[in-house]
């Protein structure tokens, strides 16, 4: 359901002109680049930690001091 | 009470900048003695637990260079070395490179107690500590003895290494600790006879800048002769090989030599360029011939119990 005001707004913003950051093409790039090497790192983690609760078996909370 | 806040532009660092902050040259020598410092302990470590703790302190080193380089960044812009390196360039906001090392020191070392030991845990925080803190904070801009006690930053690693199987630390280690430790201040000093120009005019009290050339080569001599003995004292202690032994002493020797014509050069740097880039070879040698020691140990071992079976 969309009450009066919403809608006197969302008509008021066709007209208003864009305001806040827009990123350039080359910081588009960046920042997809950084979120893709983010999420491999991530990745990488998960799967580390995987691995190592299997090879250490039950004991993975057991460690040497 | 009013707060002005600086507007923030949206970063346009790519992945590399990140990579380049990490000093990939310096980490892949951590990785590399550490790795040696892992196989000559005693005791087996499963692989994966392994590669874990060598990934922990590379990604260590890494946060250790880059919290380095938000820290240092006044002085980088000043020098030619590093004046292309991300934030100087202004390709990377020092905040950015703050949050990136902090957030990698704590990784790394949690992981590395999580996944292998608190105790090799423990160590690789007090390196990162001691090479952010006690060198890049307060050593390099106050002291010309910055790199030899900030050196010990830079030596820990084999210990890590060790400590990664053993739980603990013992003399064998502390051999390689010190070989690394001895061979740190020769290095730099080397290296920064023919770049004083730089470290004068970013103020870094670097031993040629406030004790001057003469005094520096002299230094560089004393610290190759306790080196050079140093590094046969693995083969001397009995936990290398003759052969490790021999190459050591050849190889200190060939130090010793070129440490001499650097005290003895009277013009230009050529002795001293050949002494930087020699040093790097003659670490590289020492470990890669404790790990050739290692491997060909254990192959033996197996081709005994292999015949003996």
């Amino acid at each position: 359901m969309t009450t009066m005001s919403e809608t006197m707004n969302n008509g008021m913003n066709e007209h208003k002109p864009e305001t806040g950051i827009r990123l350039t093409e080359q910081q588009k790039r960046a920042r997809r680049a950084r979120s893709i090497a983010i999420a491999v790192s991530l990745g990488v983690l998960v799967v580390l930690f995987y691995i190592v609760t299997l090879v250490k078996g039950p004991g993975v909370l057991v460690r040497p001091l | 009470m009013s707060f002005t806040l600086a507007r923030v532009e949206p970063s346009v660092a790519g992945v590399g900048d990140y990579i380049e902050l990490m000093k990939p040259r310096v980490m892949s020598l951590v990785v590399f003695t550490a790795f040696v410092g892992l196989l000559v302990a005693p005791g087996h470590v499963h692989p994966v637990i392994g590669f874990t703790a060598l990934l922990c302190i590379a990604v260590g080193a890494g946060a250790a260079g880059a919290l380095n380089m938000w820290y240092d960044a006044d002085i980088d812009a000043r020098m030619a070395r590093t004046a292309a390196r991300p934030i100087p360039a202004g390709r990377l906001a020092p905040g950015e490179a703050l949050a990136f090392g902090l957030t990698l020191a704590t990784g790394a070392v949690v992981v590395l107690g999580l996944l292998v030991n608190v105790f090799a845990a423990v160590l690789l925080a007090v390196t990162i500590a001691f090479y952010v803190v006690v060198y890049t904070m307060w050593l390099k801009r106050t002291t010309p003895q910055n790199i030899v006690i900030g050196g010990a930053a830079g030596a820990l690693p084999p210990m890590i290494g060790w400590a990664a199987v053993t739980g603990g630390v013992a003399v064998e280690p502390f051999v390689l600790f010190l070989i690394i430790f001895f061979w740190t201040p020769p290095h730099f000093w080397a290296l920064s006879l023919y770049r004083t120009d730089d470290y004068a005019r970013a103020g870094i009290p670097m031993l040629p800048v406030v004790a001057g050339a003469q005094e520096t080569r002299r230094q560089i001599l004393l610290y190759t002769l306790v080196l050079a003995p140093l590094g046969a004292a693995p083969w001397l202690l009995g936990y290398a090989s003759a052969f490790y032994g021999t190459v050591a002493l050849a190889t200190g020797a060939v130090m010793i030599a070129l440490a001499l014509r650097v005290r003895t050069e009277q013009r230009g740097h050529t002795a001293s360029r050949q002494m930087f880039a020699f040093s790097i070879l003659y670490l590289f040698l020492l470990f890669a011939m404790l790990l050739v020691d290692r491997m060909s140990g254990a192959l033996f071992g197996q081709m005994v119990s292999h015949f003996a079976a």
